[in-house]
């Protein structure tokens, strides 16, 4: 491996890591404001900030909405520097471990998302995704099931009982919505006839029937439901947020957690959901592709022609991923606060007898449809 | 793969796995498994066999042990005492572990007595290891051994049911 080969993947790298690690503070926030505006609140809009020696009587009201100061600068300091308790009967070694282990299949499964088209400088052409993986969609699924580990390992590891209760929940919970979740994936890739992410997100360029875009949603739209659903239980947020339903579990599998160790776990909550976001930005609704904009420009389906520079396009489609990823945070936290908590029996029932069946009927449908048109084409 | 990367690797391999049989605690053990089976998918990796290596992750290192996992969570399995375990038993495995150690010298010295690794010598067929070249073998050479799994494991998922449901 040359140098700049290196240095090039070290920057994709780098670039993936900063976006989510800038991301998912910023979805606190967001989180905050929505369930305000659910609510019926104002939600977090000032900041004390005429307390520092530095403003004193100089400002008493600032122009703008300034609660994301306290979001993204008071909070972490404030989580960072609180005291870093274990309780006594606790697995010391296991007990310190389990965040880690909750952090990284998160953080490194964002590493194989495609987060734009080729990129070329100087000659060279750069593929925007900071790992192209053959089996993509087999890694990502291999990650999301390491990540259970590091909330039943919490769960253990503290010698509580409600943490204990919370840990077994999640293992029960994340097991069986996999196989659902996996089941939604099987008709997106017979759809494709690929594993490889980056493909997936090329064949959903151009138009379909006249002006729709050519998304996945529209082969796949019961997919699309099997894996949001799927998704949030995995990313045990409400309604599925049984490990850590707060009025039986106190806390669930992090009661026992304070500090740095208790926001990585918020942290890891949050980057979940920006995966889910991020796939079904990638896998239905087109990841980087912007109807109508090509490699060179944008063509009009009545036939006219709009030439844009080669870095205009790919800012554009870099952003365009993000906004969808952005939105799909978004609706998360939409129906994070609008439905109520599952019962333990629903979340099974639904898991193992609406989903499973419903995502082995897609399988089957996609199958069909593929062969006949198949066999129409010959 | 060098010889460098596997001699770490077969290290953490086999100490992980003695770590299955030795350690008192059952999560430690079910912990050390998980390391075993995640090693092992790295070797697999090592070897371009990429979706090999996934499946061993999302099988046994992501469902299997998990299930473990449960269990010895749900039974509130505590450390066990080095009283308790039979002699008797830790006498047998101690025979049958050095008929298996002889039966491996055996072969191996018979082999010449050295050891290549010749992964690295061997030229590999295009879209070796790919999810293409697997299942265009699984679905043509393989067909029937696949179908028998696929058979034997519904057999095993409608017997749990059936299980399940008597004593419900």
């Amino acid at each position: 491996m040359d140098p700049t080969t290196l240095l090039i993947d070290a920057v994709l790298v780098i670039f993936m890591f900063a976006l989510v690690m800038q991301i998912a503070p910023l979805l606190l926030w967001i989180e905050r404001k929505g369930s305000a505006v659910l609510q019926d609140r104002v939600g977090a809009n000032r900041v004390s900030i005429s307390d520092i020696p530095l403003f004193k009587g100089k400002l008493k009201k600032l122009p703008f909405n300034v609660g994301i100061v306290n979001t993204l600068i008071a909070d972490p300091i404030k989580l960072f520097t609180k005291e870093d308790f274990i309780p006594p009967g606790a697995d010391k070694l296991l007990h310190t471990l389990a965040p880690i282990v909750a952090l990284v299949p998160a953080l490194v499964t964002m590493m194989v998302i495609p987060f734009g088209d080729i990129l070329i400088i100087g000659g060279r052409e750069i593929e925007l995704q900071a790992a192209r993986l053959n089996v993509g969609i087999l890694y990502v699924l291999a990650m999301v099931s390491l990540g259970v580990y590091g909330v039943v390992l919490a769960g253990w590891a503290s010698n509580n009982r409600w943490a204990l209760l919370g840990g077994i929940r999640a293992s029960a919970q994340m097991i069986s919505y996999e196989i659902a979740m996996g089941l939604a994936l099987i008709g997106v890739v017979l759809t494709y006839g690929t594993l490889d992410l980056q493909e997936i997100n090329r064949a959903q360029g151009g138009l379909i029937l006249g002006g729709l875009p050519n998304w996945g949603i529209f082969y796949q739209p019961l997919a699309f439901l099997i894996f949001l659903t799927a998704g949030i239980a995995e990313s045990k947020r409400a309604p599925f947020d049984l490990p850590e339903a707060e009025p039986e579990l106190i806390s669930g599998y992090f009661t026992e957690y304070s500090g740095a160790k208790q926001s990585i776990f918020m942290l890891v909550d949050f980057l979940e959901s920006l995966i889910v976001a991020a796939l079904i930005t990638t896998l239905f609704f087109g990841g980087w592709q912007v109807p109508l904009l090509e490699r060179d420009g944008l063509h009009f389906p009545w036939g006219g022609f709009m030439p844009l520079p080669h870095i205009v396009v790919v800012i554009i489609q870099v952003h365009a991923f993000i906004i969808k990823v952005l939105f799909f945070c978004w609706l998360q936290i939409m129906i994070r606060w609008t439905l109520p908590r599952f019962r333990y029996d629903q979340l099974m029932t639904l898991g193992w007898k609406i989903l499973l069946p419903l995502a082995l009927v897609n399988v089957m449908l996609t199958a069909l449809v593929l062969l006949i048109a198949q066999n129409l084409k010959i | 793969m060098d010889l460098f990367t596997f001699i770490i690797l077969a290290i953490l391999l086999v100490g992980s796995a003695m770590a299955v049989v030795l350690h008192p605690s059952p999560v430690y053990s079910a912990l050390s498994l998980v390391v075993m089976m995640s090693l092992l998918a790295v070797y697999f990796l090592f070897l371009n066999a990429h979706v090999v290596g996934a499946l061993q992750i999302i099988v046994y290192a992501g469902a299997v042990m998990v299930l473990f996992l449960f269990v010895i969570m749900l039974l509130n399995l505590q450390t066990e005492s080095r009283e308790n375990q039979q002699s008797e038993m830790k006498t047998s495995a101690t025979i049958l572990c050095l008929v298996m150690v002889a039966e491996l010298a055996f072969f191996l010295g018979k082999g010449g007595g050295k050891l290549e690794l010749q992964t690295s010598q061997q030229e590999l067929p295009a879209g070796f290891g790919t999810m293409q070249a697997l299942s265009e073998r699984l679905f043509t050479d393989f067909v029937l051994p696949f179908e028998i799994t696929s058979v034997l494991l519904l057999v095993a998922a409608v017997g749990a049911v059936v299980l399940a449901r008597r004593q419900a």
